[in-house]
């Protein structure tokens, strides 16, 4: 029952961190809700699909399969969460402006309501497959009765999900000229952390050059990636103890990428404005 | 209001190019060291490794393959290499190691750490 606990809560939090912090930042968005939730019906489907095909997945590519797979899955991510601080940027002033009056939500067009569902579905789906594998693997091996592992599972998604959802009421909290710069920067983070995740998954593919492959720096002693802070902080603010050259390139560049874009894309849409009105 | 809905399209174009732009990186990283690696196999049963022991040279990429002869999964975890990778019940997956300066690396297998313990050493 208790490793059940642990390994459902750690996977629920990772997931639940990325779909807290996205979810927060949508604030005043028209049909976040049913996004999210159907992302998260769509992660957990996605999920048992990869499980139940785990060994064909990781023998393809010459046994890379499930590297370059969670790779992909890492990078579609990114990309969704690039378009969804770059549209914010652009509807941020709007929805300050409706949330302060009260009034109803902002309509975002199917695109951006779409961006969220497939960005949290990746994060579930991510996390969610793991949980299936190791769950069926506990079933098999009979150590733990049936409603043992029910149980655990359940009481780890409920501590998960609670430790996700102060942190999504504690970014609501934040006042509401803030929000949306401050959620913007998580989300770029985020995505910043993913994006050298997906470097890690080619590194452990072998398809990165050791010269690019070496490690930075250690600071394992200090705060290491196993403990609960390390893992929190690895998803929120993309920490890792020990990253390699091009995982911290892929990092920057990809905060770098998205303040360029969300900056171009503000500038434009000022201009747009200043030509119509004049 | 509508004209800044329009504006998504062109959002997404740009977007699309920093994320290629990042997958380049990635790819231009690429490497054709994997021809010359060492390929050394290890077993799990009853959850413990065999050999618990890898002996390999340093500097030298190696491709270890870690076939799974029990029935559960286990997943393969080192920090010290850097490496988690689920190995499911009944199959066998890949791992490569880039090359490794001298010094010996743990190994685990996260879901049975008590019995499932092994070490890598480079020499």
């Amino acid at each position: 029952m208790l490793a059940a606990l642990i390994i459902v809560f750690r996977e629920v939090l990772e997931a639940g961190l990325i779909v807290g912090v996205v979810l927060a930042a949508s604030r005043g968005v028209a049909g976040r809700g049913r996004a999210v939730a159907l992302g998260v019906l769509a992660g957990v489907a996605g999920s048992i699909i990869v499980a139940a095909f785990a060994t064909q997945i990781s023998s393809a590519f010459d046994g890379r399969g499930l590297e370059l797979f969670t790779a992909a899955v890492l990078l579609l991510a990114v990309v969704m969460l690039t378009w969804h601080v770059v549209w914010m940027a652009d509807h941020a002033r709007a929805l300050t402006a409706r949330l302060r009056e009260l009034s109803d939500s902002v309509e975002a067009g199917a695109q951006s309501v779409i961006v969220l569902g497939i960005a949290t579905a990746t994060a579930v789906m991510r996390e969610g497959s793991e949980v299936v594998l190791f769950l069926s693997s506990i079933m098999l091996q009979n150590v733990d009765t049936a409603a043992g592992v029910a149980l655990g599972s359940a009481g780890g998604l409920a501590l998960g999900a609670a430790v996700s959802a102060v942190i999504y009421f504690g970014l609501t909290a934040i006042p509401l000229r803030r929000v949306f710069a401050v959620t913007g920067l998580l989300v770029t983070l985020v995505a910043g952390g993913l994006a050298s995740e997906a470097i890690h998954q080619l590194s452990n593919a072998g398809l990165i050059a050791p010269a690019l492959d070496a490690t930075l720096w250690n600071t394992s002693w200090l705060l290491s990636d196993d403990s609960l802070l390390g893992r929190g902080l690895r998803v929120l603010l993309g920490y890792r103890d020990r990253p390699t050259a091009l995982e911290a390139i892929a990092y920057v560049m990809t905060i770098g990428g998205i303040l360029l874009l969300s900056s171009q894309h503000l500038a434009a849409g000022r201009t747009a404005t200043a030509n119509t009105s004049a | 209001m509508f004209s800044c809905v329009r504006k998504v399209p062109h959002a997404t174009a740009t977007s699309a190019i920093a994320a290629a732009f990042v997958l380049g990186v990635g790819f231009c990283a690429f490497s054709a060291h994997a021809a010359d690696s060492v390929e050394v196999s290890i077993s799990i049963k009853d959850h413990k490794f065999d050999p618990s022991q890898v002996k390999v040279a340093a500097g030298t990429p190696v491709k270890l393959t870690v076939s799974n002869l029990d029935a559960t999964a286990e997943e393969f975890e080192s920090r010290a290499l850097r490496v988690e990778k689920i190995v499911a019940g009944k199959s066998s997956a890949v791992i490569r190691l880039n090359p490794l300066a001298k010094g010996s690396y743990p190994f685990v297998g996260e879901y049975h750490e008590q019995t499932a313990v092994g070490v890598v050493i480079a020499e």
